[in-house]
């Protein structure tokens, strides 16, 4: 048997030479610094979820009907009838949900131990577009089932592009084949949901992990292993501190992804809907164009953006302001690498300042998802009595964005002038032998 | 043949010309995919104007009818509320429509109570900011929102607020007033919507 094996890889070896080293090159022979720890199970876990949104994804299409009369009943009927979709369909909707909280843990570690730095600027750029598409992707999949939420979400959504001088409405009506959302709005968002954007994500992933590649991982310590000394136990010339990814990243990854699926499996089978975070409410109600939900408000990934959106006024007489900032709120994001000027990549050796700026940004961000969330409008009453509600979420969700975008200012001054302290970066890794 | 100079000059202007030229062959097979996204002659064939009896709306009610798939509200103001309107001015962005907001309304309803009859208020009752459906909140008395609500209309999606004319208050996300679509009354109780009245343009 072994040399049936054997037989099939040297007869693929004489017709495509790079083959198997291009394997070697990725898995057995790709070093990866040795100290990794648990931030870096992320990255491995968004593919498992990508492989989940696609494989559910395609047996979702096959009872899904795309269109503005069918669409509410065929995931009814997915839901109820067809055998075992449910699960199939609270496997989709809840990666969504997962898919997001692992990437935005992904892009934290990045954030937290300069993985954005030089040389990874590429690596930083490709996996910020990928963000991007991602938040695309997840938009038009959550206007497919066609509620009332859908409904308005979409609305809502492509109106920002309305508040574009000039071209917006001709814009929006462009976007929408219609002049609301209808059937061709459904249509074409489905198949941008389903092989458009699918394409572009896979495209990127390649790039976003060939480009990480070239250059290597960075670690929690922030040091280059291919700048440390040489010679490892698989080869001479290899880092010192590096390992091989296969077989050691890929066992820890795959405990990874165990607990990892544990947890989904949980909320698939005892709280699918999450308390209305994951999937809402007022999206088991068919759409209707001539009744708004009493509240909207996005699922939990898209608050923190969406309040941003509220927080802006209008001015000047038009609303774009606020959907500048929204779109700024994650162009800084790509930016961080231009920001950012320090030469310590790591948390561990960063002054003060870094660590308690990186601290007020995530509270930031989460303040504005609690804005975004509705948590705000509920807590304020609750706490203050009986204010005008209006006045203080604007206050407290003003203040979160100047914090939000004060992080990147500061960084840059903070890095630009040099008022940075630094604790010296160790040579090597600190878990070398 | 092989071995005489290559002209370079030569070879770029090539180069050039081939590239602008396929490139002006992919714009122009992009103009029918980019097209086939505008509305399709469907979708526009379904505006046509629509006829509403206001017989049975009562003062202080509110009715929702569908016009292009948009919904328009159909209000019978009270004189209280109507009264109402002119207070409200100094707290508004633009009171007599006729700075941002001066294309949200035809010029027969660009007034103080932006209609036609002015208990009678018709208008697309689609949030100015992105789009949503304003809630009607038409008693005086304190919202949660406003603790001075003197009536008008809330949107759920973004807490921008109008008065009861649809007239956008300042500090909200809505840059405008909300927009009076073309209409006109075909009897003292029933009214046209989509259509201009006889003689206005």
């Amino acid at each position: 048997m072994a040399n049936v094996f054997t037989n099939i890889g040297d007869w693929v070896t004489e017709r495509a030479p790079n083959m198997m080293p291009m394997y070697r090159k990725h898995m057995t022979e790709y070093y990866a610094p040795k100290n990794f720890n648990l931030w870096y199970y992320f990255g491995s876990l968004a593919i498992v979820v990508l492989v989940n949104q696609i494989v559910t994804g395609i047996f979702l299409t096959m009872n899904y009907n795309p269109s503005a009369a069918g669409a509410f009943d065929s995931v009814q009927y997915i839901m109820r009838d067809v055998e075992w979709g449910w699960l199939i369909r609270y496997m989709h909707s809840t990666g969504a949900s997962l898919f997001f909280v692992v990437v935005f843990l992904h892009m934290f570690r990045g954030i937290m131990y300069g993985s954005y730095k030089k040389p990874r600027e590429l690596v930083w750029l490709l996996g910020m577009l990928i963000f991007l598409v991602l938040m695309a992707e997840a938009f038009m999949g959550y206007v497919l089932p066609w509620g009332n939420m859908s409904f308005w979400g979409a609305k809502v959504i492509v109106s920002l592009f309305g508040t574009i001088p000039v071209i917006g409405g001709t814009l929006v009506e462009w976007i929408m084949g219609d002049f609301l959302p209808a059937d061709a709005t459904l249509n074409r968002f489905f198949a941008l949901h389903v092989i458009a954007l699918p394409l572009v994500l896979l495209l990127l992933v390649v790039l976003h992990i060939a480009a990480l590649h070239e250059v290597g991982s960075n670690n929690p310590d922030g040091v280059e292993i291919k700048k440390g000394p040489k010679g490892n136990r698989w080869d001479a010339l290899k880092p010192a501190d590096g390992i091989p990814f296969h077989p050691y990243y890929t066992v820890k990854d795959l405990f990874g992804v165990g607990f990892f699926l544990l947890i989904a499996a949980f909320i698939i089978f005892f709280a699918p809907t999450f308390g209305g975070w994951f999937l809402e409410h007022d999206n088991s109600i068919m759409a209707n164009n001539l009744v708004t939900p009493a509240e909207i408000k996005p699922v939990w990934y898209f608050t923190p953006f969406y309040a941003i959106v509220r927080m802006v006024p209008s001015f000047l007489g038009t609303a774009v302001w606020g959907v500048l900032a929204m779109f700024g709120a994650i162009a800084v994001l790509f930016l961080m690498p231009w920001f950012d000027r320090g030469q310590v990549k790591s948390i561990r050796y960063r002054g003060t300042g870094y660590k308690v700026a990186l601290g007020v940004f995530v509270i930031a961000f989460l303040g504005l998802g609690a804005v975004g969330a509705g948590i705000t409008a509920e807590v304020i009453p609750e706490w203050f009595g009986n204010v005008d509600l209006t006045t203080w979420e604007n206050a407290f969700g003003r203040l979160m964005t100047l914090l939000y975008f004060g992080f990147f200012a500061f960084l840059w001054a903070y890095t630009h002038f040099g008022w940075e302290k630094t604790k010296p970066v160790p040579d090597r890794v600190t878990m070398h032998d | 043949m092989a071995n005489e100079v290559v002209d370079h000059g030569r070879r770029r202007f090539l180069t050039a010309t081939t590239a602008v030229v396929g490139g002006l062959g992919i714009v122009s097979a992009a103009v029918p995919f980019i097209k086939s996204w505008e509305p399709s002659a469907r979708a526009k064939a379904a505006g046509a104007p629509v006829t509403q009896s206001l017989k049975k709306i009562e003062p202080g009610q509110q009715l929702i009818v569908g016009w292009r798939s948009l919904p328009v509200f159909i209000v019978n103001r009270t004189p209280a509320q109507l009264a109402t309107l002119p207070q409200q001015d100094p707290r508004l962005v633009d009171p007599k429509s006729d700075g941002s907001s001066a294309a949200q309304q035809p010029k027969y309803a660009q007034n103080e109570t932006r209609s036609i009859k002015p208990e009678w208020l018709v208008m697309v009752g689609i949030c100015t900011h992105l789009g949503c459906v304003p809630n009607f909140v038409g008693e005086m008395k304190p919202e949660p929102f406003d603790p001075n609500w003197q009536g008008g209309y809330y949107c759920p999606c973004h807490h921008s607020r109008y008065d009861m004319a649809g007239r956008v208050y300042q500090g909200v996300p809505a840059p405008k007033n909300m927009e009076i679509p073309p209409y006109n009354f075909i009897d003292d109780s029933t009214i046209q919507i989509g259509v201009d009245p006889k003689g206005a343009a």
